[in-house]
């Protein structure tokens, strides 16, 4: 009998006021009872919509139903199937717009919780299973993969399932990407992430850390000397954007990127982190996006008095996920809407010392389809701050581009590649902010996995 | 890991690394970095190629010991590894075409100037070169100047080493004397190449500097390095480190620069105990 309880089961979390000190995770994950009871409000129906709903097709009803009977590791078994990285996605997905809307619980009452029960057997089978994956049968054929994000590790993951060896390249020195640098511990603990590479690595990919792409190999090298016989371009959207208004280069003034890769990557928050991050009173986050929230979040764990989101559209507008959004607030984050910075203040020897600036009203809908924001007459104030992050947007990093001869790119420098992921160049394909500009981690595990059953393909047919 | 296959003191404060690094060396040009870590707990700096062996496999690297992770850096012995080295990073200097060039070089940023004077030489260019040092014990790198250099004039404050007076006193000299250089190149501390571009404004030779602000990735993802040319901003890592000189923001590179005094102020001491080692 399936359990009819409108509501999904709560997954407990740190209360706000302990949580806003620590960089401990805030939501702490099902108890296995808790998974069994919330697997059960699934219905197993015929049409089984959230798989739809889902950007890599995750067998959703049929793992659920492992969970129902208490076999979290023949669950882990299907979602593996599908997904290189469940524990991250589990945590991150925007659900509320992915498999969660689909669901058929959903029209009366709330959807069953696939996120949380995706992470609670992600977690269930890292903590508990000793198992080594199934090597595929090795094909003989190499992929290289530039770039150790979310679609780099999805597209790499697939293609050594279906026995390719495949090398990933990284500039940095830690793979992930944007799952290590940019997303805080609080939401994804880097362990997780770590973990998830291990059962990567445990399937034959190889990762080669500190190999920037464009820099010290290009695309054409990879293809002609070292034997790669298609590459995989998931190199993301790293590039910050600045406003450029006054004041933009004083010494507290943060890309969200620089404070976030301080932060996460680098481990400033640690007492006894080798890397400075500056310890700032009153801060001022500009932008209303996921970054803008993590951001925010960590500099109040910093130990900020005063933490302003300032947003130039309303509420209504702010483009971050609404759990993220409400995190924020109950932390303590102030919300500044309709507001729009116009120059930072200059205080003693080149740090902040205010940002003015102006009251917004909404205009006509622009392009975007989300009504213009336009400057109110003589509204003019200032707003006391001694640290600005800028999280406006980025866009992806020229280097490859500008290296890899006959790769067509958009004006604003995204890649261009059908909707199979194939570029301009034969065997070679990109997928993730690469190609959309900043999207979401699961938009960019979807164009991994297309890609690499493009390159699968487009393989095979070589023969 | 990055292996260390020589380490040689080149004065008490600075220090020259060979590492084992095919992957830089087979690209590496001069004017391009690094950026290494020392180890798993270590932050990222940037460190310039001093010089490259293709063949061997090698970059060289030599470091001015000025704070925590220089000391941990220094604390390191040949046969020892670094955990992290990554590059070449940042666009190459320009140097084809140009037929008669200053090289000046200050203090630990002759390292630097070295490799750029030495390609200068190879592509037979006209080198003068220009070595400041504060005294007699901090010269590095005179004899390998000499080699590459048709003039090579060494200067120090004091007078200990060479002659008495600051770089630019020996290049206006050398300008007065007739030089007409096709471009002056100034790799220093900031001040330095502040007071290089002032003394260049005026004879109107055009002024390459090479600029050190504060990293983190060295690829163009965070903008820690920006920096104001010719009012535009400009991220040192990909878009330099080489900028004109003529056109760059020196006073806010100085403020940016002092971020984290208090902080390193800290790691410097910190290391120093550690290492029981004083630090000048």
């Amino acid at each position: 009998m399936p359990n009819m309880s409108l509501k999904k089961h709560e997954m407990p979390s740190q209360a706000p006021e302990v949580r806003n000190k620590n960089f401990l995770e805030v939501a702490l994950g099902y108890s296995a009872e808790t998974a069994i009871e919330e697997a059960k409000r699934c219905l197993n129906c015929k049409h089984k919509p959230c798989i739809g709903g889902c950007p890599v097709r995750i067998h959703i009803p049929e793992f659920i139903a492992k969970v129902a009977e208490g076999a979290f590791e023949e669950a882990y078994q299907i979602i593996q199937k599908t997904s290189s990285l469940p524990a991250v996605c589990g945590r991150v997905c925007p659900q509320e717009t992915q498999c969660e809307q689909k669901c058929v619980r959903g029209i009366k009452g709330e959807p069953v919780a696939i996120g949380r029960l995706e992470r609670f057997v992600a977690d269930w089978h890292n903590a508990n299973s000793c198992d080594l994956p199934v090597k595929a049968e090795p094909n003989g054929r190499k992929v290289a993969v530039v770039g150790s994000g979310p679609a780099g590790l999805t597209c790499a993951g697939d293609l050594a399932k279906r026995g390719y060896d495949v090398t990933v390249f990284e500039a940095l020195h830690l793979a992930g990407g944007v799952l290590v640098y940019g997303i805080p511990e609080f939401r994804l603990p880097k362990s997780i992430v770590q973990k998830e590479i291990d059962n990567l690595k445990a399937l034959g990919v190889k990762v080669e850390t500190n190999m920037v792409i464009g820099r010290v190999l290009s695309i054409d090298e990879l293809m002609s000397e070292y034997g790669f016989e298609a590459v995989f371009i998931g190199s993301g959207a790293g590039l910050p954007r600045f406003m450029n208004i006054p004041g933009e280069n004083l010494k507290s003034v943060y890309s969200a990127n620089e404070f976030l890769t301080r932060v996460n990557l680098m481990k400033a928050y640690q007492e006894n982190s080798h890397t400075p991050v500056l310890h700032a009173e009153k801060v001022a986050v500009v932008g209303g996006g996921n970054v803008a929230m993590d951001a925010a979040r960590c500099a109040k764990r910093l130990g900020a008095k005063e933490v302003y989101i300032v947003y130039r559209r309303s509420e209504k507008e702010l483009p971050a996920r609404a759990e993220e959004v409400e995190h924020a607030k109950e932390e303590g984050i102030v919300f500044k809407f309709l507001t729009n910075p116009t120059a930072i203040l200059e205080g003693e020897n080149g740090s902040v010392a205010g940002m003015t600036c102006v009251e917004m009203e909404l205009g006509e809908p622009d392009a975007s389809g989300r009504r213009r924001p336009v400057e109110k007459a003589g509204s003019e104030f200032t707003l006391e701050c001694d640290c600005v992050i800028m999280a406006i947007g980025t866009s992806p990093n020229p280097l490859i581009k500008n290296t890899t001869k006959g790769l067509e790119t958009q004006k604003w420098g995204g890649i261009i590649a059908d909707e199979h992921g194939l570029t301009s160049r034969e065997g070679v394909y990109a997928g993730g902010d690469a190609v959309t500009g900043a999207a979401t981690v699961i938009l960019a595990m979807g164009a991994g996995k297309t890609a690499a059953e493009a390159i699968d393909a487009y393989i095979q047919s070589k023969n | 890991m990055y292996k260390i296959l020589k380490k040689r003191e080149l004065n008490p404060t600075v220090t020259l690394m060979e590492v084992d690094a095919s992957f830089v060396a087979r690209k590496a040009e001069p004017g391009q970095f690094i950026i290494l870590r020392v180890d798993e707990e270590g932050e990222r700096i940037p460190l310039t190629v001093a010089d490259y062996d293709r063949e061997k496999g090698t970059v060289t690297i030599i470091f001015q010991i000025v704070g925590g992770t220089t000391q941990r850096l220094n604390h390191l012995s040949e046969g020892e590894y670094i955990q992290d080295f990554v590059g070449p990073l940042g666009e190459p200097s320009h140097v084809e075409g140009l037929k008669k060039v200053a090289v000046i070089g200050g203090g630990v940023g002759c390292a630097i100037a070295y490799p750029v004077a030495k390609k200068l030489h190879e592509l037979g260019a006209e080198v003068h070169s220009v070595i400041g040092f504060r005294c007699k014990d901090l010269v590095i790198l005179e004899e390998e100047f000499r080699k590459v250099s048709d003039v090579c004039k060494l200067m120090s404050d004091d007078g200990t080493a060479g002659e008495k007076g600051l770089v630019t006193d020996a290049l206006k000299a050398l300008i007065e004397a007739g030089n007409q250089y096709d471009e002056v190149i100034a790799i220093g501390p900031v001040v330095m190449m502040k007071f290089v571009s002032l003394l260049t404004k005026q004879y109107n030779i055009k002024t390459v500097v090479s600029m050190n602000p504060i990293m983190i990735d060295g690829t163009g993802m965070c903008g820690c390095c920006r920096l104001t040319v010719a009012g535009k901003t400009k991220f040192a890592c990909v878009d330099g480190p080489d900028f004109d000189g003529h056109e760059v923001d020196y006073d806010e590179i100085l403020k940016r620069a002092s971020t984290y005094k208090e902080f390193e102020k800290r790691e410097r001491e910190e290391a120093c105990n550690l290492f029981r080692k004083e630090v000048k």
